[in-house]
């Protein structure tokens, strides 16, 4: 295995141990959503997969 | 009277100070960017190498983890983004060298991807002024799980995985993008340099992961 994945591997870690506990705070904060809030994310989320899909189909025709 | 004009008052200082906090946010965003295209070309046209990018890429995390919370509320703050930034810029080179010798048009798509999904994001966001605060738990969950995912595959090198990754890190970093802008707009971020921040890594991890997908499943991989 070569340095740069064991690199890659430690910055991983790192980011998880960064994370997690930042993790279960924002898990402890955030309000909870209704269903109307979140038909608010799954709309614009709905059309980022689309336009994905889309710029796919562009590259490859 | 006086307290009545206070009471009064109130909101509409709230309001000009949010946007006083948009406005700040998106033109160092703007100016970050700008900075950061400027490292990655540098990168590119250096041929810096795949250990290059990742040593800039860890100095630029352990900046951003340890040094911007200190120095984002003073006028020190603005250097450290910029390097920040430069450095992940930097970091960001080596894969982009490598999709412009495959094929340049991904690299122009990924990027004007990016483009329209940040701007039609904040858009939204700024438009409709809804409360994606309730996100905060759900993104955090959802990164951890793309970073556990990132960690497993560099072992195992499985290719379904690593595509994903990259849609989950897509959706993952819209979701980021709506929740910092909405934060800003509703005064849960009142740091133009942290929301700065936040908004950069999200606008570089879509841009890398639209990169591997379009060079994936572009056909010319």
């Amino acid at each position: 295995m070569d340095w740069v994945k064991i690199g890659s591997a430690a910055l991983m870690i790192g980011m998880l141990v960064f994370i997690y506990p930042r993790m279960r705070q924002a898990m402890k904060d955030s309000p909870k959503g209704s269903t109307e809030d979140w038909m608010g994310f799954v709309v614009p989320l709905a059309g980022v997969i689309g336009f994905v899909i889309f710029l796919i189909m562009m590259v490859r025709s | 009277m006086v307290g009545n004009q206070s009471v009064a008052s109130r909101p509409i200082e709230s309001v000009l100070s949010t946007n006083k906090v948009i406005r700040s946010t998106y033109q160092l965003l703007s100016m970050t960017l700008i900075f950061s295209a400027f490292m990655a070309y540098l990168s590119i046209s250096m041929q810096a190498s795949q250990g290059m990018g990742l040593v800039a890429t860890i100095a630029g995390i352990v900046m951003l983890w340890f040094v911007l919370p200190k120095t984002a509320n003073s006028a020190s703050g603005i250097p450290v983004i910029f390097a920040i930034t430069g450095l992940l810029g930097f970091g960001i080179g080596p894969m982009v060298a490598y999709y412009l010798a495959v094929n340049p048009s991904i690299v122009m798509t990924a990027l004007g991807g990016t483009g329209v999904i940040f701007l039609g994001l904040s858009g939204y966001a700024l438009t409709t002024r809804k409360d994606f605060s309730f996100m905060g738990g759900f993104l955090m969950v959802g990164m951890l799980v793309i970073i556990g995912a990132s960690l497993l595959n560099i072992f195992f090198g499985i290719p379904a995985l690593s595509l994903t990754v990259s849609a989950a890190v897509v959706m993952i970093m819209s979701g980021f993008i709506l929740y910092e802008t909405s934060s800003i707009i509703h005064g849960g971020e009142t740091n133009y340099i942290m929301a700065t921040a936040s908004l950069f890594l999200s606008i570089i991890n879509l841009f890398s992961a639209l990169l591997h997908l379009l060079g994936a499943l572009g056909g010319d991989d």
